[in-house]
């Protein structure tokens, strides 16, 4: 694994370096002292059990909290205490863990949204808006007001409102929760042809078969801390992540079962 | 827009710059203009409450002030009201800034919103009454003088064309709302505001080029008001009523639609007439007018306009009933 940390200081330049996060509501330390990295061309993960605060984190990455200490910088620049809006014209936009379409209007009209942050043109903004929608296998769709769509829908409603706005890195939280695993192989197809597409990935994800599938790197968190990082495999059979999910003492239980 | 909307629009149009020609009556004339006025004056309200979704219960605040700024500058300093206008747009523009800065910034949202422009609208009357360049409680009086540069004039047809001209703009307004840029990233500051700040909207300051917009819309009309009833004092500039009725006629006709207010003023002045025309007992009218009013808010939440948009819609939406509730019940 320090090899393999070694190559990535000298690999592609860091795109979104987090130093040091702490987020603190009242006593409780939501995010403590973090580091994370996430370079060019990359898809990243960031894991975890319930409430370890990976939410809190993307939150802090995507300027809707502000931290108590530390620093996220984005290409280069400090990107703390700029407004979402401000991130997002640099580049990078988030989706949201609980999806939160634009209820009112249809699925055409809210991917134009997102489009319209490129654009000032009506007809540029909907051409912008069906060619993303096609990407995400939403084409049918358009004219559907978005509180008429299924989950599965409005997840991809999150992915391609996002993409509309022609991000270099694209925050996805839990874009797969939810889904059944058809619905599941599908979106994995559709963010690796996203990456493919030039656009850097960091996403929270569940689904274990999913982050496997789709990671270069994965991040854990437990807690507010980062307990363990590296290869999606590397980290699934780490003794310390085990323990998060599964307990104390599940490590050892697991290890006495695989050699019976 | 699609070809029959438009040469919907055509006609009526044409029947509406006609209509003079063919209306004898100075009463019915006179209605029409005032159902025009409140139209324009509900479609301001639209901008930033049904478009923006930023309910506001001080709308009169920027029409009391457009209606000040001219006078004053024509009784003061003699500025022809047909220049005094823009600086009642003005005047009403600046005052949406100051409003919506203050109160967007410090994140006021819904009821408190709301709240906030009522209070606003009340300190502008009680201090209308006690400064003296307002002519406090005696008012300001305006002399009779018909001629375009005063925005005056010596028929009732005058007044007609003029309100005719002043919908007309804003009904422009409303439809460049929903074919723009700014006008989509209203809709997304309406329907989720956290939603779309992280898709890149500056929600401030897309919120605060609505209440001006909407401030300018209220001053125009001040400046007609005035011009038409040659009298201003602060109950009638910054009267309450004229805050509910322009929220009103827009509820009623359909928020966020480019012809909600003006279908909404049409019936609700003509349900006001009848009612009052064929209702003996004084108030009962009120009642039956308040009662109609309540039946059509309650059956038709998307009001008037909902009737033509919901049959579409539901054509569109046929079958997704049981995946639907499925969604939310999951999602939330």
């Amino acid at each position: 694994m320090g090899g393999l940390a070694q190559m990535k200081l000298v690999g592609p330049p860091k795109m979104l370096d987090v130093r040091g996060i702490t987020k603190r509501f009242g006593g409780l330390v939501a995010v403590s002292s973090v580091d994370l990295s996430v370079s060019e061309g990359e898809i990243v993960s960031l894991i975890g059990p319930n409430g370890a605060g990976k939410t809190t984190l993307f939150a802090i990455i995507a300027g809707f909290l502000t931290p108590d200490e530390g620093e996220v910088t984005l290409n280069s620049s400090s990107i703390n205490g700029l407004k979402p809006h401000k991130i997002c014209q640099r580049g990078m936009v988030r989706t949201f863990q609980i999806t939160q379409p634009f209820s009112g209007l249809t699925t055409l009209e809210n991917i134009m949204v997102g489009a319209y942050a490129n654009t000032t043109d009506y007809n540029i903004a909907r051409s912008d808006a069906e060619r993303v929608a096609e990407m995400v296998g939403m084409s049918s769709q358009l004219d559907k007001s978005a509180d008429g769509l299924t989950v599965a829908g409005r997840k991809r409603l999150e992915l391609a409102r996002a993409l509309a706005t022609n991000p270099k890195l694209l925050l996805l939280d839990e874009v797969m929760a939810g889904l059944n695993p058809t619905e599941i192989d599908e979106v994995v197809k559709i963010i690796k042809n996203i990456r493919d597409s030039g656009v850097t990935i960091f996403l929270i994800e569940h689904v274990m078969k999913a982050v496997i599938n789709l990671s270069d790197r994965t991040y854990v968190l437990n807690d507010g801390t980062l307990i363990a990082q590296g290869t999606p495999h590397s980290v699934a059979s780490d003794p310390m992540v085990i323990e998060a999910y599964l307990g104390h003492g599940a490590a050892e239980t697991m290890k006495d079962r695989a050699q019976k | 827009m699609s070809r029959n909307g438009a040469l919907m629009l055509l006609v009526s149009a044409v029947v509406l710059l006609l209509a003079p020609y063919f209306i004898e009556s100075k009463f019915y004339l006179d209605v029409l203009t005032l159902i025009f006025f409140t139209a324009y004056i509900g479609q301001s309200w639209n901008v930033l409450g049904g478009y923006a979704g930023q309910f506001s219960f001080g709308g009169v605040m920027f029409f009391g002030t457009g209606a000040y700024a001219s006078t004053i500058l024509l009784t003061t300093f003699g500025v022809p009201p047909i220049i005094g206008i823009f600086a009642a747009i003005f005047a009403g523009a600046s005052l949406g800034f100051i409003v919506g800065y203050m109160s967007f910034r410090s994140g006021l949202r819904g009821s408190y919103f709301a709240l906030i422009t009522l209070a606003f609208a009340e300190l502008l009357r009680v201090l209308a009454n006690s400064v003296e360049f307002t002519g406090g409680g005696v008012g300001l009086f305006l002399t009779y003088a018909p001629g375009l540069h005063n925005i005056q004039f010596d028929s009732p047809v005058g007044f007609y064309y003029f309100s005719l001209l002043l919908l007309t703009i804003s009904i422009l307004i409303a439809l460049w709302l929903e074919r723009s840029r700014f006008g989509a990233q209203l809709a997304a500051i309406r329907e989720n505001q956290d939603a779309a700040e992280a898709l890149g909207i500056d929600t401030l300051r897309c919120k605060i080029y609505a209440i001006m917009i909407m401030g300018g819309m209220g001053g125009a009309a001040g400046t007609f008001y005035a011009q038409k009833y040659l009298y201003l004092d602060p109950p009638i500039a910054y009267s309450i009523s004229l805050s509910v009725e322009m929220l009103l006629v827009t509820i009623v006709g359909g928020m966020g639609t480019v012809f909600g207010p003006l279908i909404g003023a049409f019936v609700l002045h003509i349900v006001n007439e009848i009612t009052r025309h064929f209702i003996d007992t004084p108030g009962l009218s009120l009642i039956v007018y308040g009662v109609i009013l309540v039946v059509i808010i309650s059956y038709l939440p998307n009001g008037l306009m909902g009737l033509f948009k919901s049959r579409s819609k539901a054509s569109d939406d046929g079958g997704l009933g049981p995946d639907e509730t499925g969604g939310t019940s999951k999602d939330a």
